[in-house]
């Protein structure tokens, strides 16, 4: 591992100065991706700015009954919350589908929004990447993509964003709050992470020294019936091969009012599902029309050869989630 | 580079130099001559590096000892008190919980922490209702136990030795 430097800011406009002017800094999370990927010789950072102690560790209530969460609460901790557990259950249920208790307790919201991928030619600094290492080319493409994207790939790169929390966050159209080298600003999700296009070297709309301060989930009522489920190749302790976040609220009538939907490892982004949005709302809630709206979505995706199952995988998880969510209405 | 530092384990203070390239797995096992902790992946994808910072439950070997120089930490070494053996480790004694026994350490501080969770009315990806209080069964175990890893194939004896406790 290259030396570097490690820095324990004052607060965050320090930290963000120190990450400013073309320096070779990093931020530091609970390091559960960094460290790994230091020790691997992806990310060869000259400083260690550790920001664990600066952004907010709390979770607060915003004035129209949403939440903010700072970026330095740990996965394990917003899991646990009773106000998140009760209000977006799909936010918690994301969280704890993913990693370990003991990763959790150490991942922030910050980080987890920022991994980087897991495709293995990424993490394997003697293969070629673009992502890694731009213009190198991509091996995933003929290689091994069993795991990766179906939806928005482009000739580049077809790696998938890991993240389970991002996907319930983009289904519940959250708020990320960033401090950076000219000042605050907010970028709604979907919309922080990017897709690859020709330049997969850039996972999220990020510039350099930005740092994520915390993340706004706003007041929904609906999502108090929502759901996040996760195909995966063992039952627990691995990363998601498609999983599906769903917000679902029915009418009198039993149609579908109004509804949420995000996909997970199956894009360079979490994957909000709009085609199926549009197909449910107003539709009655039955089997029938849960597939004619999976079907919507999954019309648009680019499956690469080794992962065309992942296509009806995706499918048959949305219609089952909801169907779920149809019958506890 | 150093960094001049005092590390807290198991109520002792170390004054220590340490690389800023050093986890806590390496200091504890390298330096401090604690080596209950165990290398089994050094990805957090094993457990067996498992120790208590501040109580929690976290992965040593994705633990930058310079990190956690303002916090305690419990290694399995710490975990039997002055009237012997922690709970755990007799339960784990009695139910045959190990047979190589390379996995236990990381098995007893995860299940240490886990219990504290679960007390604290922590939910888990297997708790029916995410808002309600979950009851600590065998498949609740089992889940928050996935962190940690057994080559033997020990898990049977694992949970029951943490069922038990758990009652
Ligand atoms: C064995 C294993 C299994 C896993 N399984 C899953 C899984 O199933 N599902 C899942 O979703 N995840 C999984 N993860 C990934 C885990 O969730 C992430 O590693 C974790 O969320 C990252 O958070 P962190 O705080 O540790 O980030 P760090 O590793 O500290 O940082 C990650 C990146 O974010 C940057 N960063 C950190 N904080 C900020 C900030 N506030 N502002 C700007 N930049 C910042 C860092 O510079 C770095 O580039 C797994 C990880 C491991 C090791
Ligand atoms: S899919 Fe992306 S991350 Fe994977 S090898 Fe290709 S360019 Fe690299
Ligand atoms: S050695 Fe830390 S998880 Fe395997
Ligand atoms: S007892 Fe041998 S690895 Fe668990």
């Amino acid at each position: 591992m290259r030396p570097f430097a490690y820095e324990r800011p004052a607060d965050v406009r320090s930290a963000v100065a120190t990450l400013g002017a073309g320096t070779d800094a990093m931020y530091l999370g609970g390091g559960t991706n960094l460290v790994d990927l230091m020790r691997l010789g992806v990310a060869e950072p000259g400083t260690l700015v550790d920001v664990t102690r600066v952004t907010p560790a709390a979770i607060e209530e915003t004035p129209d009954g949403g939440l903010l969460i700072g970026a330095g609460v740990r996965n394990g901790d917003l899991a646990a919350h009773p106000l998140v557990r009760r209000r977006y259950p799909v936010l918690a249920q994301a969280v704890l589908s993913g990693a370990s208790g003991q990763i959790r307790n150490m991942a922030t919201v910050g980080g987890n929004l920022l991994q980087r991928t897991r495709c293995s030619y990424f993490q394997d600094v003697t293969k070629p990447c673009n992502k890694r290492s731009p213009g190198s080319g991509c091996p995933a493409r003929t290689g091994d993509h069993r795991n990766l994207a179906i939806f928005g790939h482009s000739e580049s790169c077809v790696a998938t964003h890991p993240s389970d929390m991002a996907v319930a966050l983009a289904a519940l159209g959250a708020v990320v709050h960033v401090e950076g080298p000219g000042g605050a600003r907010t970028v709604p999700m979907p919309g922080l992470h990017r897709l690859p296009g020709e330049d997969p070297s850039r996972d999220t709309v990020l510039e350099p020294g930005d740092l994520i301060t915390a993340v706004e989930v706003p007041a929904l009522p609906l999502a108090a019936r929502s759901r996040y489920r996760k195909a995966r190749d063992r039952a627990s302790f691995s990363f998601a091969v498609v999983s599906v976040a769903a917000v679902l609220e029915l009418d009198g009538e039993r149609r579908v009012r109004d509804c949420r939907i995000a996909f997970g490892a199956v894009a360079h982004v979490p994957w909000r599902a709009g085609s199926a949005e549009a197909a449910l709302r107003g539709a009655p809630a039955t089997v029938e029309e849960f597939a004619r709206a999976a079907d919507a979505e999954v019309r648009g995706a680019r499956p690469l050869p080794l992962n065309a199952f992942k296509v009806p995988l995706a499918h048959n998880l949305l219609v089952r989630v909801l169907a779920d969510l149809a019958e506890t209405s | 580079m150093t960094v001049d530092l005092q590390l807290s384990v198991n109520e002792q203070i170390y004054p220590l130099t340490v690389d800023t390239r050093e986890t806590l797995l390496d200091t504890l096992r390298e330096r401090l001559d604690l080596a209950g902790s165990k290398k089994g992946c050094d990805h957090g994808q094993c457990g067996s590096c498992t120790v208590l910072v501040d109580g929690r439950r976290v992965k040593s070997c994705l633990t930058l000892t310079v990190t956690v120089d303002d916090q305690p930490i419990t290694t399995v070494e710490g975990l039997a008190g002055e009237d012997g053996l922690h709970p755990l480790q007799r339960a784990f004694i009695e139910h045959d919980a190990f047979q190589c026994g390379y996995c236990t350490p990381g098995q007893l501080c995860s299940a240490a922490g886990m219990l504290a969770e679960a007390a604290r009315g922590w939910p888990s990806a297997v708790t029916p209702d995410v808002a309600a209080d979950p009851v600590l069964g065998e498949e609740e175990i089992r889940e928050r136990m996935s962190g940690n890893l057994c080559r033997c194939g020990a898990y049977p004896g694992i949970v029951a030795a943490i069922e038990e406790v758990a009652r």
